[in-house]
């Protein structure tokens, strides 16, 4: 077993030393936090037969201390959700924004509201007691991702010798992860030899350890600078501390802003909208105020589920109206990893999960943030870069930068989303917006002529990402779609669509057509099968309404195509909206319950429809209420029922097949 | 009393918890757990177990007390009762708690007195055998 060394991490073992490979992930210093005594032991007994290093103990007070006391002291955490001290969630927000520490949840309910909370607040697993032994060997994957994309974060020009163009960080596809991961772990692990990695040395260091007093140099500078215009540029400037790179604090800030989203617990808080928008700098393309603020407002008030089409439309309308003109702020806090499954909440169906969320923290906000730009912020990691960086790469500018807004800053950035999304590697955080983006949120950005090919893309892409990316790797090529739809593209797109009479005028006049094209290119890609899903989403901008707002109603709403006729089988559905082809099942299976049926649901729909139908969809009004309803009745196998059920997960789009 | 238990009767003992769905396969795991570092691991657990959830008992007693019940706080115990019964094994009891939890999303307050009932027999006969088996086994 390998003990920590004194640098304070744990590296493999079996890489860099020469020491016994088969002993690789032992040393992992792990922390168990529960309060029920019986559970403490046997997890205890558990992690040191995997040859971990454990700690115990049994309140959350505590355990923060531990982790303050010991900076580096641990390499992953594991909490149950119930403690009487303290919530395990709120446990989990402190160690993501101090220390971003992977944070394992785990609990007897299993509830699916429960799991989305624990992917909302950032948790990269959730383990359903009573835990076997065999999901505590394989929790080692987690740290070992984390540090990956962290180290991709913070030393990009490192990160980029081992791994494609920067943009194109590994989490793009499971392939390229495998990949990139072991040679990043290699390099890393080589590096960390031959550099005693210790605080010290900034920029190697692979994870920068937000300690309390960093994290209050890095809060007194943003108040200091005002929340909206808070970068990450001037707050580094401010905080002066040397070794800090603009990537760490940029990435950094982007959880503490969805942090503070969260906690205002209220929608729209004028500071949190600037926050989140305001960003004058590039990588956080603020939206015009304006469009952000609404949005966000909406985003926060809302409970997506509770937005009312009408508030979602609005929120298009001024999405639209302002069109872009900057990054939309909103992606920015998507981009937050977690807040990948924020978007998902609110624009999930699970309405209740949404409520839920919604009301209890403003992880709505974030969420919805994240609908309406578009950004598939939550995309799995995976997807994610793959979504990101397509969905940025083709967009042009303006999605960039909502997409690397995501980020924070320039493509890197979003791919460190991205990555930090991987994080959530179950796809438990990002892939939930993602998915929603695309069903739901996409619909939002569609409004946004810049966003609406990010949106689409994105949307798709996530959905077809987690497929494509596996194919290709997320540098782009994943994006397809996004990518060489390029606007232009989409606009003849939509112009076939307005002849449609399905298609709602105001598709057509929407820069939704950019999603067209990416339909098409969803389609022919088919391979994904959530093509279909990407082109629900920008087909209509009305969609958006409905996206954002997840509840069911929505989507109803659009009903054009409508959501029972979507059944999934209906062409329209088919038309690629709800992807929710029976393929995709298989392929989700993983996660999760909902997440995955949804994703079938997509990709199902796909399967049915033929490259065909993706003219079909456009002409229909697809709109993401379409598509959701689609998804959502899909799963629900009824009626669309806009219930959680069609969680798009952002676990769902991972399983995507690619 | 000096009784030499054979393997067999030992392990005929065990299956016996086993197939009357007392104990289910996580029981198995802290058997695996066990070895010549801690040889009386499970044994450790069990005691742990059946001390903890003696005052998880008395606190549910408690509640059922108070009228009106609070369904909220029973869950929540219960939630908590679930939770270690799962990690040994307990099926029974784990099964007993779970009805109670239906009684309260019910809000059946005689349900769930009557669900406690079961659950707090299950407890004891399940904390009966396990004592005879490690006294056996060990």
């Amino acid at each position: 077993m390998m003990p920590s060394s004194s640098g304070g991490s744990w590296k493999s073992s079996g890489a860099g030393d020469g020491g016994v490979p088969d002993q690789f992930p032992a040393g992992l210093r792990v922390l168990v936090v529960d309060d029920d005594p019986t559970c403490l032991m046997i997890l205890e007994k558990m992690l040191r037969h995997c040859n971990y290093e454990v700690t115990k103990c049994n309140r959350a007070e505590v355990a923060l201390s531990f982790l303050r006391e010991n900076k580096n002291g641990f390499d992953v955490v594991i909490s149950d959700v119930h403690m009487p001290d303290m919530d395990g969630f709120k446990l989990l927000e402190h160690i993501g924004l101090e220390m971003d520490l992977p944070v394992i949840m785990m609990s007897a309910d299993d509830s699916k509201s429960v799991v989305m909370k624990g992917v909302t607040h950032g948790a990269c697993d959730y383990l359903i007691k009573p835990v076997r032994i065999e999901a505590l060997r394989n929790i080692w994957q987690h740290v070992v991702r984390k540090r990956k994309h962290e180290w991709k974060d913070f030393e990009p020009s490192a990160s980029a010798d081992e791994q494609k163009p920067p943009e194109e960080p590994d989490y793009s596809s499971s392939a390229n992860e495998g990949h990139n991961w072991k040679s990043t772990k290699r390099r890393k692990d080589e590096e960390d030899e031959a550099e005693e990695k210790d605080d010290s040395s900034s920029l190697k260091k692979p994870r920068v350890v937000w300690s309390v007093e960093l994290h209050q140099q890095f809060v007194a500078a943003v108040n200091q600078l005002g929340i909206d215009k808070a970068v990450p540029k001037k707050i580094l400037e401010l905080m002066n501390v040397p070794g800090l790179t603009r990537e760490n604090v940029a990435s950094h800030l982007q959880k503490y802003r969805l942090y503070l989203r969260r906690l205002s617990g209220s929608p729209l808080p004028g500071g949190m909208n600037a926050g989140f928008m305001g960003g004058p700098d590039a990588g956080y393309g603020s939206m015009s105020s304006l469009n952000g603020l609404d949005l966000q407002a909406l985003a926060a008030s809302g409970q997506l589920g509770q937005l009312q089409p009408q508030s979602l439309a609005t929120l298009q309308a001024v999405a639209l109206g302002r069109s872009n003109n900057s990054k939309s702020a909103i992606p920015v806090p998507v981009i937050d990893q977690r807040n990948i499954f924020s978007f998902e909440n609110p624009k999930s169906r699970y309405s209740e999960v949404q409520s839920q969320h919604l009301n209890n923290s403003s992880n709505n906000s974030s969420k919805q943030i994240n609908l309406l730009p578009g950004i598939p912020t939550n995309m799995e990691p995976k997807q994610f870069v793959s979504l990101q960086q397509s969905g940025q790469h083709s967009f042009g500018s303006m999605n960039h930068q909502v997409l690397i807004q995501m980020g924070g800053q320039s493509q890197t950035q979003s791919q460190n989303q991205v990555q930090s999304n991987t994080n959530a590697h179950h796809g438990l955080r990002q892939p939930v917006l993602s998915n929603d983006m695309l069903t739901r949120g996409g619909v939002v950005d569609v409004s946004t002529t810049v966003y609406n090919p990010v949106v689409s893309v994105s949307q798709a892409s996530s959905l077809v990402d987690f497929s494509m990316n596996h194919k290709t790797d997320s540098s782009g090529s994943s994006y397809p779609l996004g990518g060489s739809l390029g606007i232009p593209n989409v606009r003849a797109t939509s112009s076939a669509l307005q002849g449609d009479g399905n298609l709602d005028t105001k598709v057509s006049g929407r820069r939704i057509v950019p999603s067209y094209d990416v339909f098409n290119d969803l389609n022919q890609n088919r391979e994904w099968g959530l093509q279909a899903v990407g082109l629900t989403f920008d087909q209509s901008p009305h969609s958006i309404q409905v996206g954002l707002d997840a509840s069911s109603p929505l989507l109803l709403q659009h009903n054009r195509s409508s959501v029972s006729e979507m059944g999934g089988q209906n062409r329209i559905l088919a038309s690629g909206k709800v992807i929710f082809s029976p393929e995709v099942e298989a392929r989700t299976h993983h996660n999760g319950s909902n997440v995955g049926q949804q994703r079938n649901t997509y990709v199902k729909t796909e399967s049915h429809t033929d490259g065909s139908f993706h003219n079909t969809l456009y002409s229909e009004q697809y709109g993401q209420d379409d598509l959701l309803a689609a998804i959502m009745k899909q799963q629900q196998q009824g009626v669309g029922q806009p219930e959680n059920e069609f969680g798009f997960d952002g676990n769902a789009l991972d399983d995507l097949p690619v | 009393m000096e009784v030499n238990h054979t393997k067999s009767q030992i392990n005929f003992t065990r299956n016996s918890l086993f197939e009357q769905g007392y104990l289910d396969e996580q029981f198995t795991q802290l058997e695996d757990l066990q070895d010549d570092a801690n040889p009386n691991f499970v044994e450790e657990v069990v005691t742990l177990f059946f001390s903890d959830s003696t005052r998880l008992i008395r606190n549910v007693d408690t509640a059922l007390e108070n009228y009106p019940l609070d369904f909220c706080k029973l869950d929540d115990y219960m939630h908590q009762f679930m939770g270690s019964s799962s990690s040994i094994g307990a099926k029974k009891v784990k099964q007993e708690c779970t009805q109670f939890q239906e009684c309260c999303k019910a809000r059946n307050a005689e349900g769930c007195i009557r669900a406690f009932q079961r659950v707090k027999q299950e407890h004891a006969t399940l904390k009966r055998k396990l004592e005879t088996y490690f006294q056996v086994s060990l």
